[in-house]
């Protein structure tokens, strides 16, 4: 137990620091790299909360994918590849105000809701035929239904893009 | 381990993502911002999910992925016809629809 509190406190540590660089950084390159870094804590989270497939596929999709994806819109928008001053507009003030409330709000409700609510101890590891059959079983439906959007998705993403 | 504590982180993440995302007026980082709100909520999917001892958590962190990049392709999409259209991504310019 104390072994992944210690664990657990280096990953939030990092992500926190990761997260604020993400929206503060002035270079959108370096923060596509922050986000990679925070990506990967929420990968190592998973790991530590027993979710294995889950943490697999944050790292092959999110980490993988996204990402790259992320990296090729920064150069086909030919976005400011160095250091650039003006990647942030002037409500900047207002946004601190608004996602401090927020957190306070969120925390507030959190510590009275769950306050010292314990992880079940040595719980059962979710294997990853597990997950497949609730996905092909309980949530077959949803499951069709997120094929097909992503298929629109796909399909959308081509025509929008499309050069004509 | 308490559920408090990753409760708290991800709520931690989801008010930077929402910083980002109303401080900032470049169209990928605003999309960046969006991917931490997403990873947020699935903090607290799989983390609820060990705490009822239910795959469902799981499942349902997994259609949120899906779906966040099915959100990313058409978002990236748009911004690149904006670009096109205005050769720039500056959100504070996109103002048409301004009465």
């Amino acid at each position: 137990m104390v072994a992944q509190n210690v664990v657990f406190g280096v990953l939030a540590a990092a992500m926190g620091l990761a997260a604020i660089r993400v929206v503060t950084t002035k270079n959108v390159v370096h923060a596509a790299l922050y986000l990679v870094v925070v990506l990967a804590g929420v990968a190592a989270l998973y790991i530590l909360l027993a979710a294995e497939f889950i943490a697999v596929v944050q790292v092959i999709i999110y980490i993988g994918a996204i990402v790259l994806l992320i990296l090729f819109g920064t150069m086909l928008t030919r976005a400011p590849i160095g250091r650039a001053s003006d990647l942030d507009n002037d409500q900047r003030w207002l946004a601190v105000v608004v996602s401090l409330l927020l957190l306070g709000v969120l925390g507030a409700v959190l510590a009275d809701a769950y306050g010292s609510t314990k992880l079940p101890k040595g719980a059962q590891v979710q294997r990853t035929g597990d997950v497949g059959l609730s996905i092909f079983q309980t949530y077959v439906i949803p499951f069709e239904v997120v094929s097909v959007l992503l298929l629109a998705a796909l399909v959308g993403a081509v025509v929008i893009a499309r050069r004509d | 381990m308490y559920l408090n504590q990753f409760l708290l982180l991800a709520a931690f993440l989801f008010c930077v993502g929402v910083y980002g995302v109303l401080a900032r007026k470049n169209a990928v980082l605003v999309l960046m911002s969006i991917e931490l709100i997403l990873n947020a909520v699935n903090i607290n999917l799989v983390a609820f999910g060990l705490f009822r001892e239910s795959v469902a958590g799981q499942v349902f962190a997994l259609f949120v992925i899906a779906v966040a990049a099915a959100e990313v392709g058409v978002g990236l999409a748009v911004v690149i016809l904006i670009y096109r259209n205005r050769h720039s991504i500056d959100l504070t310019e996109v103002d048409m629809m301004k009465g």
